[in-house]
């Protein structure tokens, strides 16, 4: 087996130091019924050449984005990276290291992270953010469940625009903490809808923009109306290219910005690995969740950098840390700082600038169709658009025609009562073609 | 040893700045197209926020992250025997299938016509995971060890509710010896935890958790092999008392790489168990991240698994999306989980085989235990006494007395271009240095390691306490304050930050 590196005869030298008779000598703690003396019914080892041949046939019953018009969106975006990116995160130095646990031999990992936690705190316009957390959803999750922990109150209300699988995730999380989870029905255009149910028992307001339906909205006074009711705001997104265009929730008060980093340096991968941004208020840092990298000095007085505020977290702190993330996402959170040294302030906003354009020429050509509407009045680079049938079978329809037309409001919430709604997107990826296909294909849909 | 050049630079170590000392906000390292500047409907609400973001130019981008990697351990460059951690070589066939264009250009709500091959992929990994571990169902969605944890107690927390004890049976037991995730975990998931003592041979006994059991006992938290780097003797028996007594029994999976192939733990009364992809199955560990958790369920959790999972049907296969009308606990995360975990993972086992999987298990346990054997003659080995599973335990305890512990031990690993074992955990060993060397360790390396650990233990009894008290100095950096950052976090740059003031402080 190419993997390992012992031969027999290391195995007998081994033994024979460690005075075993037999390798099975060394599992003698194992109640002789469990240890198991065949092989285990599975097929056996095989070399390289078949392994990547069985696994690209599997790739290959796959239909990738780039080999369609595509234009789905909905909590993951398909967006160019530069080539560097991913060249960077394969390097051995990075890709095979483990957390800095010794950071006098991990100050590349951890300087990268410094200066990670810088970018979101300037991308969101927030005083601190920490080392990422493993996705979008589970970033909101630990927002609610830290909001809670800072007010001491036991309700989240979630806007009816918030994407349905980040509630559900958020759901799971706060009631098994015995906490009531408020989520308001789907609403396209009423992040303020919240500020109706806040009241002395409320922890947080949970609102996002852009929505879920691409809606994106002032949220300052939601703010301010959270904050005179002793409530956090928490502001989530799917998209944060968005944030080279539009105020980020920082700029409107908001006490926690947290949300999905997967259109920064990242691909698709059917839905993970991702990378959770999560930033706060200076004053709420020892209540956030995840690691963070701080910089301190040597004995020498040179500047460094270490893992730092360990006693919020579960291995110093067990039952009472503040969360049990043991983790951050690493090469994700790599690929994203890697890819937003390339952008810059610069780059960010040009490439932001792109996606609107983008989504306001499909919103244009789609709106012209008779039978299509455009719900989303305001929009950076996805709008909900309503249909003359039902939007799954509509989806379904045009993806056998190469166009992936972006995924029906029915199927992330069967509950919204919106059948006949398309979540769409567009980013500098799509051609002028793609969407000419687009509106061609949903003009003879029915 | 200060460093004396006039550059920073120190040969081949490059000195780098941050980014925001080098790059500048018109700077850029993309080409992008031109944007038309036509009307906008933003309506009002563009960023009026500053977007001072540095950015650098290609070679300047490339130059600064390689720099940085060069300040860097790896697996890559030579042993790294961080005990509990299984840093094991990364194979980049893994690396190569999962950057195929079928998976990792794949949207995760795509037409589930355009996806039949994601599924299967799902698939093919859920029946190598439930076979190997012998139990019927597995979660895919969790997205690292601890998040497993969370999603195998919330299983437990749902079928208890399901039998009309979710208010009544609170309690989980949890052993001292046990990763912190496990109780945090409990807590998390609304569980009050009740630990369990350790004992002096490092195991859990069945006597200390019969006295614990009662009809408010939910579940066991136990990690087999152990944090110790030992097998649970008393597990079967103990599972069996769990069992009886109407709960549920969690094992931890972090450490099941020592027994891959060669035991069941669904032979030994599992209820739930979480696998590290990133450990056992070797996805890339990647400087902390991201790793993959699947957490294999029992017969008893199997119908409350989380949404959203696959279903095989005669034609291809679905997805279960939504939790009405089943008995689905609820949502681990948005998506399927780890899909660039689980093509690497699945790689990782169809090129190992059953044969190869169960080698790994029998290589890894063979290397600790060769590494225990040199070592215990100098070092002291709490449970040394009898083999230990794929890690080998050691302590300060003959040289704490001199001043002379188990951090420093750790230092002057750096200075011999090692990657230290694994420090103070678990916490019931004073001075714990926990070694694992994984079963991709050749022969050599192993030797040429210990050589380095007597040597350092020779010295450490000579009294030699300024050498270990200096150490590092060949590493990048002398040894950090770790106090002065937690005491006053700095954890972002600043505009107006000057760095050379903080030195001069």
């Amino acid at each position: 087996m190419r993997y390992l590196p012992l031969t027999d005869v290391d195995r007998k030298d081994m033994l024979s130091v460690i005075g075993a008779k037999s390798v099975d000598a060394l599992y003698a703690d194992v109640p002789k019924v469990a240890l198991l003396k065949d092989l285990v019914d599975l097929p056996k080892a095989q070399g390289e050449i078949e392994v990547h041949r069985h696994m690209q046939a599997l790739a290959e019953k796959n239909t990738p984005a780039g080999r369609t018009a595509f234009f789905l969106g909905a909590g993951a975006y398909r967006h160019h990276v530069p080539s560097t990116v991913d060249h960077i995160i394969q390097r051995s130095e990075f890709l095979t290291a483990y957390t800095p646990y010794q950071p006098e031999i991990a100050q590349g990992t951890l300087q990268a992270l410094y200066e990670f936690q810088s970018q979101v705190a300037l991308l969101l316009d927030m005083e601190v953010a920490n080392a990422s957390m493993y996705d979008g959803s589970t970033a909101t999750s630990e927002a609610a469940l830290m909001a809670a922990r800072v007010t001491k109150r036991r309700k989240i209300i979630f806007s009816g625009g918030v994407h349905p699988h980040y509630v559900d995730t958020a759901r799971t999380a706060c009631e098994a903490q015995g906490l009531e989870v408020v989520a308001l029905p789907a609403a396209i255009d009423d992040e303020a809808a919240v500020t109706k149910h806040l009241g002395a028992d409320v922890a947080a307001v949970i609102v996002q923009s852009p929505n879920a339906f691409g809606t994106i909205t002032d949220l300052k006074a939601i703010g301010d109306a959270a904050h005179a009711a002793g409530a956090l705001m928490v502001a989530t997104f799917t998209e944060a290219v968005a944030f080279g265009a539009i105020e980020p929730g920082g700029s409107y008060g908001a006490d926690i910005v947290c949300g999905e980093g997967q259109s920064i340096g990242n691909a698709l991968n059917y839905g993970g690995p991702y990378v959770g941004l999560f930033a706060v208020k200076e004053k709420y840092v020892r209540q956030m969740p995840g690691r963070v990298a701080g910089e301190t000095v040597d004995v020498d007085g040179q500047r460094g950098f270490v893992l730092t505020l360990s006693t919020r977290e579960q291995h110093i702190r067990r039952e009472k840390a503040t969360s049990n993330i043991c983790t951050n996402s690493g090469l994700c959170q790599l690929a994203w700082t890697i890819h937003m040294t390339l952008l810059g302030g610069k780059g960010l906003r040009q490439l932001a600038q792109l996606n609107h354009e983008k989504a306001v020429a499909l919103a244009d050509a789609l709106g012209k169709i008779p039978g299509v509407e455009v719900l989303t009045k305001r929009f950076f680079n996805e709008i909900a658009i309503r249909v003359k049938g039902d939007a799954n079978t509509i989806v379904d329809k045009l993806a056998s025609q190469g166009i992936i037309a972006g995924v029906a409001m029915s199927r992330l919430n069967p509950k919204a009562a919106m059948d006949d709604v398309i979540i769409t997107a567009a980013t500098e990826m799509n051609t002028d073609e793609d969407i000419g296909a687009y509106a061609k294909a949903l003009k003879g849909a029915w | 040893m200060k460093t004396e050049t006039t550059s920073g630079n120190r040969g081949l170590l490059q000195a780098e700045g941050l980014i925001f000392e080098t790059g500048h906000a018109t700077g850029t390292g993309v080409d992008l197209p031109e944007p038309k500047g036509g009307a906008d409907e933003l309506g009002g609400l563009g960023r009026k926020a500053a977007l001072d973001l540095p950015g650098l130019s290609e070679p300047e981008t490339m130059r600064h992250y390689v720099r940085l990697s060069q300040k860097n351990y790896a697996i890559d460059l030579g042993l790294f025997p961080l005990g509990s951690c299984t840093m094991k070589h990364n194979p980049r066939l893994n690396e190569r299938v999962a950057r195929f264009e079928g998976f990792a250009e794949l949207h995760p709500l795509q037409p589930l016509s355009t996806t039949q091959g994601a599924m299967e992929v799902m698939d093919q990994l859920a029946h190598w995971l439930c076979t190997m571990t012998g139990m019927p169902a597995v979660a895919l969605s969790p997205k690292a060890g601890a998040h497993g944890e969370m999603c195998g107690m919330l299983a437990i927390k749902a079928a208890l509710a399901a039998r009309g004890e979710g208010e009544t049976r609170k309690r989980v037991l949890v052993p001292t010896s046990a990763h912190g995730t496990n109780p945090a975990t409990a807590h998390e998931a609304g569980f009050i935890v009740d630990e369990i003592p350790a004992r002096d041979d490092g195991r859990v006994h069945l006597d200390d958790v019969k006295v614990k059991l009662g009809p408010d006992v939910a579940a066991i938290m136990i990690t087999n092999p152990n944090t110790c780097g030992l097998f649970e003797r008393e597990v079967k028996a103990i599972a069996d008392a769990i069992h009886e007594a109407g709960a549920y029994f969690y094992c931890d999976g972090a450490n099941y790489n020592a027994i891959v192939g060669r035991v069941r733990p669904g032979d030994l009364g599992v209820d739930a168990m979480h696998i590290n992809l990133h450990k056992t199955f070797s996805t890339p560990h990647g400087g902390g991240g991201p790793g993959a958790g699947p957490t294999v369920l029992s017969a008893a959790l199997a119908p409350f698994v989380p949404v959203p999972h696959i279903i095989k049907r005669d034609k291809g296969y679905s997805l279960r999306e939504h939790t009405e009308g089943t008995q689905a606990f609820g949502r681990m995360c948005a998506f399927h989980g780890q899909m660039g975990m689980f093509t690497r993972a699945l790689t990782y086992m169809l090129s190992h085989g059953s044969d190869g999987l169960r080698q790994v298990a029998e290589d890894a346990v063979l290397n600790a235990n060769y590494m225990l054997t040199r070592l215990k003659p100098h070092y002291n080995a709490p449970f040394g006494n009898g083999p230990c599973m794929h890690e080998a335990l050691l302590d300060h305890t003959r040289t704490k007395e001199q001043g002379i512990e188990t951090k420093d031990f750790a230092k002057a690993l750096l200075d011999e271009g090692y990657h230290p074992f694994t420090t103070y955990f678990p916490l019931v060993v004073d001075g714990a240095m926990l070694i694992e060397p994984t079963e991709t360790e050749p022969k050599r390396e192993l030797d040429r390691f210990c050589d380095v650990m007597i040597a350092l233990s020779k010295r450490a009894a000579a009294g030699d306490k300024d050498f270990f008290k200096n150490a590092p100095v060949l590493a990048p950096t002398r040894r950090l304050d770790e106090t002065r950052a937690a005491r006053s976090p700095k954890l972002r740059w600043k505009r107006g930050d000057n760095s050379a003031a903080i030195a001069a402080e």
